[in-house]
Formats: structure tokens, C-alpha cells, sequence
């Protein structure tokens, strides 16, 4: 594995621009100039210490108010694997953001401030993890320092947490709990030389041995065609490519295929990646295939294998994360981007709110609220072809895009 | 970041590469979503290199857009010989618009004095063009590990009709999905590379063998020193005190923006290679030496220098 994307959850209190600065410090990812420029402000704030906040907040209003407010990238990288941390908001305001950020991460790292123990955020940032199916999720108890090292502090905090993990829809999330201090730099990069009962990895030592097959799951091979590529050159007379990207499994020249929604069959017959083509393509890999009928595919369309059919329906239901000021409410219309895929939907019904903190649902709301989670029904113009997101998550998930302001309104998870 | 083709037993199979994935699926987005996309390009190495993932993402068909260069006038010679072969070569539109038409037509005013560059005048020319052509996505090589406010934009970024950021208000971007739906008079700013940092952008050039300016490579220029950053000595288009003095020295460019906001660096990398092993080690960041960058600073330190607490 190449790239590990992590996403980050905590407030500015919990230490987590702290951790981040301490990773980038201990791993030397921070240039003299970038580090300059901290010390700097750091000292113009009258702060004895480094805010590595400085360093990642990078909206003016969020060093005026000292706060994450939107997502931010960073990026750092070992002899052994590069990392991009989706760094996210964890106000309860935020929600969205912090679903922006984490959707496309592999593991997802959870602060913990040893004082305070678990708090509603925890529980928030926990519940998000298990709702995007996080595969490899670290608890980074963080301050340690304050607590006296006590490891049984770490065990109570630990304890809840498993309590917590136990009613999550998700249990085959891989939970870790790694007690540090990311001021004093224990367990960070470095092993803590005071907190001889912890016997696990450091933070980044944990992340460092993730492979591939610990962060995604394996699913049924889909193949969303993104555009069709006709040359029309004398030489590419008759070459009519579909682009996309692989999702979900493996491709080889040969496959028996199904077009959806037109049900045709066909076989692969080459898979070209720029001048070279090849036998085979694996997941995550953006190609252009040629098949060996010539059959009608557009944008929109997808190939999958045959027999491997996804479900085929003009309603669904999902649970969705509402990311605009104005209310979902019934009847509602909205463009339903799935993929590459546009079709009509039309909210049916509001089943539920989640509540976020595990304490259970609230049944037949009139309508879901900016950064607030529910269940709902969606009626379609045409029929959408998918995968719950439980079984793929690529097929398994949409946006509800408002025709009146083209913003994106909610994300959606298909039940 | 490593791509390889495993060739067993006449099997060939293409192992992913995450982030040239990544950019070859936006450049197929936004050619499907957009009527009228446009490249913006610099003749810097990110844009070179957004050229050779638009190549790979509709082979063997061509790039089916313009690319669009903004003149500054101020260009390093090089970098707009390298362009005009560039784009004959791959037979791609090329579309070039002057800032010192606007600065001639009094609707900028040129900068002067000791930082005058005509960087911040460029806006205005992109605007102009894309009202010109219509143009409804501009393709761009930010990336968000350059900067920390470049840190926080999407991968499509909305501008309304005055080519403006709303950075509180962005849409929230999930998954693969873009969406990159507007209004009649907004545009969107496309950046395929955003997840890629400044070395994976070195090692793409060095694994895909792709040719770049020359300035990048180390060769001896006529320079002179001022707050600690090497300036290119081009009388023409910086302005020199008389007490900073000429001296030829052995650097090269890490950015190319215009020869009035970048500054050089010691190096004597002459190949691909070498550039790779000298980023690798960096204890500078790529815009550490962008005067352009440099602005706030330099001006609080000014203001100390007539009293300023």
C-alpha cells in the first residue's frame, strides 16, 4: 500500500492540531520555513509553546477563532508509505464537514482528552466512523501527562469506549487504543519511556503496518462509464473506449459483462492504460476498456459482471447526513447524483432522526436539519442501479443536489 | 506513489496508482459535466504535468480542450519557448492572453518600486478570458500541500461571477463525487493534483520521463541577493537598487511563476534525479522562495523599520 488517507476527529481542547504537529515534527515534515513561520506566531500570541494550529488552520476565521471550521489536507510521508490526514472539524456545527472529510478515509484517528474521558463529540465522532464504515479506527487517549500516566485512567476510558463499539451497526471495525501524550510526544512517533503497562505500537508504528487489506473491504467488481472515448482518427477509426474507474474487485480481458440498465452481455475485450494495454486492472485503477459486441453504453452506465447483478429499483431507502441550511422535508424534489449518475428523487418519507450519541431514534420527524443524521425514502424517476453500502461502498452511496441553489444538499447511505 | 507493470508469463496487470487515478477520473468528470473546460497553463511542472494526465485520461483520443496561458510579459523566456513546442507537438489548442494589453488599455495599474510584479494582474486577464470564451471549468495545478489556504479547497471550487471564493461556504465534497453543477455566469476551479505533494509531482516527471524547462536544471544566471532570496538580475523586468549587486551564480527554479516573484535556488541538480534527491531533503518548502508569498512579511517588517512597536 502506497497512500494511507487518515481523517482526524477532536476538538482544538482534545490536542488534536497538537498531534498532527507532533507527527509532522517527529517524522521532520515540517520545512524550516514552515516552522519559522510558527514559532513566529506562536510568540506574537504570547504563547510559550508551539500552536501547531497555526499551521493547519488556514482560514482567517479560524485563527480568529481558534477553531477548525473546514477540512484540511495534510500531507507527510515515511520511507515506507505516504499519508494525507483529512484534519476535521469537531464542533457539533461542523457535522458536515467532518463527513466531508472522513468519506474518504482508509482509518480514522479519535482524540481523547484523559481528563474529560468519553463526552458527547466522542460519541459523535464515533457514531460517523461506524455510519462511513471506517475500517481501522485508532482511540488516541490523548494528555496522558496530566493523568499521571495512570493506566487506569486508559482502561476506564478504554471500557466505555468498547461498551460504545458493541452497539455500533459496524463490528467489523478494528478498534485500537493507544495512550500518549502529544505535547511531551509519548507513543506519538517515539515510545513512551513513562508508560511501561503499554505494551502496543506507537501511533504512527500502528499506521506504518496497515495494509491494504486491513482498511478496505473486498467487494463486487463495478465499472461506472464516466464518458466514451471515439477518437475518429484515421488510425482509431472504429475504437470506441469506455472510461471509468474500477471499483470494488479485479477486471480481466475475457470477463463476461452485463450493461446496466440495458441488461446486453458482452465480454471485455481489451483493457488500454494510456499507449499499453493489459490483461488485467485492479481496483482503483482508471482505464479505458473496449468490448467485443458493439453494443450501446453511455455515461451513466455501468459494467459488472455477469451474475453479479446489483439491485435494480425506482425506490430506496437511506440513511443520510443533511449538509444544507434549508430543511429536508417531504415531498421535497432534489437531483440524486449516484456516482456518475444523475436521476430525479422525490422524498417520500422521513422515517427517523438517529441520534448520534447511541441513545436510539426518533421516529416520523417533519423534517431532518442542517448536520443532523435520519432515515428516509426516496421515490426515483428512473430506476437506480446499487449496491447497499454495506456491500460496496462506492455503488452503496449518492448526493442530493438542490435544482433551486446546486448545492449539495445531503449524503446519502442506501440501506 | 510507485507504478509498475508486472509482466509474468505474458500476464501484464495494471497495478493502481492512487493519485494518478484519482487525476485521470476529474479530468473525465469535468469533461462530462462541463460544455466549455479550459487548462490553465503556466509552462510551470504542475501544469505539465495536468497535461500528461489529460493525455492519458482520453487516449488515444486528444485532450478535447484548450489550454489557456496567462502573459504576464514577464515570463522567463524558457518557459514560453517550451510552451509554443509543447503544444504544437500534441496538436492542442493553445490560447494566449496578454496582461500588458489590460495594463495598456489603463484597466490595471502596473505595480512599482522594489516588489512590483504583475502577478496579482493576471486575475484580471483570466476573468476577461473566461467571459470571452464562455469558459465554464478552469483546470488549474494547485495543490493543496503548497499553501494552507490551498489546503482547504475542494476539487471543484465554485467562483461566482466575479471569480470569487466563498471559503466558508463550500460544498461539501464526498466520495468520487463531484458536483460540478451551476449557475449561467459561475465557473468552477478544477484542481486534478490537489492530493499530490510537491515530490510526487517530482517523481511522476522522473517515472513518466516527462520534459520540462530548462530553468528547472541548474545552469549560471545573473543574479543578485535581496531578504535573503536569490533574484533573477533582468533589468528589464525587475527593479534593482544600485547597491545590489550582479553576480553570476549556479541556481535553478523549484516554481516557475514570473520572473518578478521567484526567486532561484542554489542548486547544482542537473537531471530529474537529482532534483528528486534534492526535494527529497529540502529543509525549505517549495514557496519559500515565492516573493509573492513573501508579501505580509515583508511588509511587517517595513512597518517595523519606520517604528512599528
Amino acid at each position: 500500500m502506497d497512500i494511507l488517507k487518515i481523517a482526524t476527529a477532536g476538538s482544538v481542547d482534545d490536542g488534536k492540531s497538537t498531534l498532527i504537529g507532533r507527527v509532522l515534527y517527529d517524522t521532520k515534515s515540517l520545512t524550516e520555513d514552515k516552522l519559522e513561520a510558527i514559532e513566529q506566531k506562536s510568540k506574537q500570541r504570547g504563547f510559550d509553546y508551539l500552536d501547531f494550529s497555526l499551521a493547519t488552520d488556514g482560514l482567517i476565521a479560524e485563527r480568529e477563532q481558534g477553531i477548525t471550521i473546514d477540512v484540511a489536507h495534510i500531507y507527510f510521508s515515511t520511507p515506507k508509505k505516504s499519508y494525507i490526514i483529512a484534519d476535521t472539524p469537531g464542533h457539533i456545527e461542523y457535522t458536515r464537514n467532518m463527513v466531508t472529510g472522513a468519506s474518504n478515509a482508509q482509518a480514522s484517528i479519535v482524540l481523547i482528552d484523559a481528563r474529560k474521558g468519553v463526552i458527547e463529540q466522542t460519541y459523535r465522532h464515533f457514531f460517523i466512523n461506524s455510519l462511513l464504515r471506517i475500517k481501522e479506527v485508532v482511540i488516541a487517549v490523548n494528555k496522558m501527562d496530566l493523568v499521571d500516566y495512570s493506566e487506569e485512567k486508559f482502561n476506564e476510558i478504554k471500557s466505555e469506549i468498547e461498551y460504545l463499539a458493541n452497539k455500533s451497526s459496524y463490528q467489523k471495525q478494528n478498534v485500537t487504543f493507544i495512550p500518549l501524550s502529544a505535547l511531551k510526544g509519548d507513543n506519538v512517533v517515539k515510545s513512551s519511556e513513562n508508560m511501561d503497562w503499554y505494551k502496543g505500537d506507537t501511533l504512527l508504528q500502528h499506521l506504518e503496518d496497515l495494509t491494504l487489506d486491513d482498511v478496505e473491504e473486498l467487494s463486487k467488481v463495478r465499472f461506472p462509464i464516466q464518458t466514451v472515448i471515439r477518437p475518429k482518427t484515421e488510425k482509431y477509426h472504429d475504437f470506441r473506449g469506455y472510461a471509468g474507474k474500477i471499483y470494488g474487485g479485479d477486471l480481466t480481458v475475457g470477463d463476461a459483462i452485463t450493461v446496466l440498465p440495458s441488461k446486453t452481455t458482452s465480454k471485455i475485450k481489451e483493457i488500454h492504460f494510456f499507449d499499453k494495454s493489459y490483461t488485467s486492472a485492479t481496483r482503483g485503477s482508471s482505464v479505458t476498456l473496449t468490448l467485443e459486441d458493439n453494443i450501446n453504453v453511455s455515461r451513466g452506465d455501468m459494467l459488472v459482471k455477469k451474475e453479479e447483478e446489483p439491485s435494480i429499483e425506482k425506490q430506496i431507502s437511506a440513511t443520510i447526513c443533511w449538509m444544507d441550511k434549508t430543511p429536508l422535508s417531504p415531498n421535497t424534489k432534489y437531483v440524486l447524483k449516484h456516482g456518475v449518475n444523475d436521476v430525479q428523487a422525490k422524498v417520500t418519507e422521513i422515517s427517523s432522526i438517529i441520534n448520534t450519541d447511541f441513545s436510539g431514534k426518533e421516529e416520523n420527524p417533519s423534517a431532518i436539519v442542517l448536520n443532523q443524521i435520519g432515515e428516509i425514502v426516496l421515490k426515483l424517476s428512473k430506476p437506480l442501479f446499487f449496491d447497499s453500502y454495506q456491500t460496496n461502498k462506492a455503488t452503496g452511496t449518492f448526493i442530493l443536489i438542490d435544482p433551486k441553489t446546486n448545492a449539495t444538499s445531503g449524503v446519502g447511505f442506501i440501506q | 506513489m510507485v507504478y509498475t507493470v508486472k509482466i509474468e508469463n505474458k500476464m501484464s496487470t495494471i497495478q493502481v496508482n492512487t493519485l494518478e487515478s484519482e487525476a485521470i477520473y476529474i479530468f473525465r468528470e469535468v469533461v462530462a459535466q462541463f460544455e466549455k473546460p479550459v487548462l490553465l497553463f503556466s509552462g510551470g511542472k504542475d501544469s505539465i504535468t495536468l497535461v500528461r494526465l489529460a493525455q492519458k485520461a482520453f487516449y488515444p483520443a486528444k485532450i478535447p480542450f484548450p489550454l489557456l496561458h496567462v502573459d504576464t510579459g514577464h515570463n522567463f523566456p524558457e518557459t514560453v519557448e517550451f510552451r509554443d513546442r509543447l503544444t504544437k507537438e500534441l496538436g492542442v489548442e493553445l490560447i494566449v492572453r496578454n496582461v500588458q494589453d489590460n495594463i495598456d488599455s489603463g484597466k490595471v495599474k502596473e505595480e512599482s518600486g522594489r516588489y512590483a510584479s504583475r502577478n496579482m494582474l493576471q486575475t484580471e486577464t483570466l476573468l476577461d478570458a473566461i467571459e470571452e470564451f464562455g469558459f465554464d471549468a478552469c483546470i488549474g495545478g494547485a495543490r493543496r500541500d503548497e499553501e494552507k489556504a490551498r489546503a482547504k479547497e475542494r476539487i471543484f471550487s465554485v467562483r461566482d461571477d466575479f471569480g470569487q471564493w466563498d471559503e466558508k461556504n463550500q460544498r461539501p465534497e464526498v466520495f468520487d463525487i463531484l458536483n460540478g453543477r451551476i449557475e449561467l455566469g459561475q465557473n468552477v476551479r478544477v484542481f486534478p493534483i490537489s492530493n499530490w505533494t510537491e515530490l510526487d509531482v517530482w517523481s511522476y516527471i522522473k517515472q513518466e520521463n516527462i520534459e520540462i524547462p530548462s530553468i528547472y536544471f541548474a545552469h549560471k544566471r545573473a543574479t543578485f541577493l535581496r531578504d535573503g532570496l536569490i533574484w533573477s538580475a533582468d533589468d528589464v523586468v525587475v527593479f534593482r537598487e544600485e547597491d545590489e549587486i550582479v553576480e553570476e551564480r549556479t541556481v535553478r527554479f523549484r516554481t516557475v511563476g514570473d520572473m518578478s516573484c521567484t526567486a532561484a535556488v542554489l542548486s547544482t541538480a542537473s537531471d530529474v534525479s537529482t532534483i528528486v534527491d534534492e526535494i527529497r531533503v529540502s529543509p525549505i518548502s517549495e514557496r519559500g522562495a515565492r516573493i509573492d508569498d513573501k508579501r505580509s512579511e515583508a511588509a511587517m517588517e517595513k512597518r517595523k523599520q519606520q517604528g512599528y512597536f
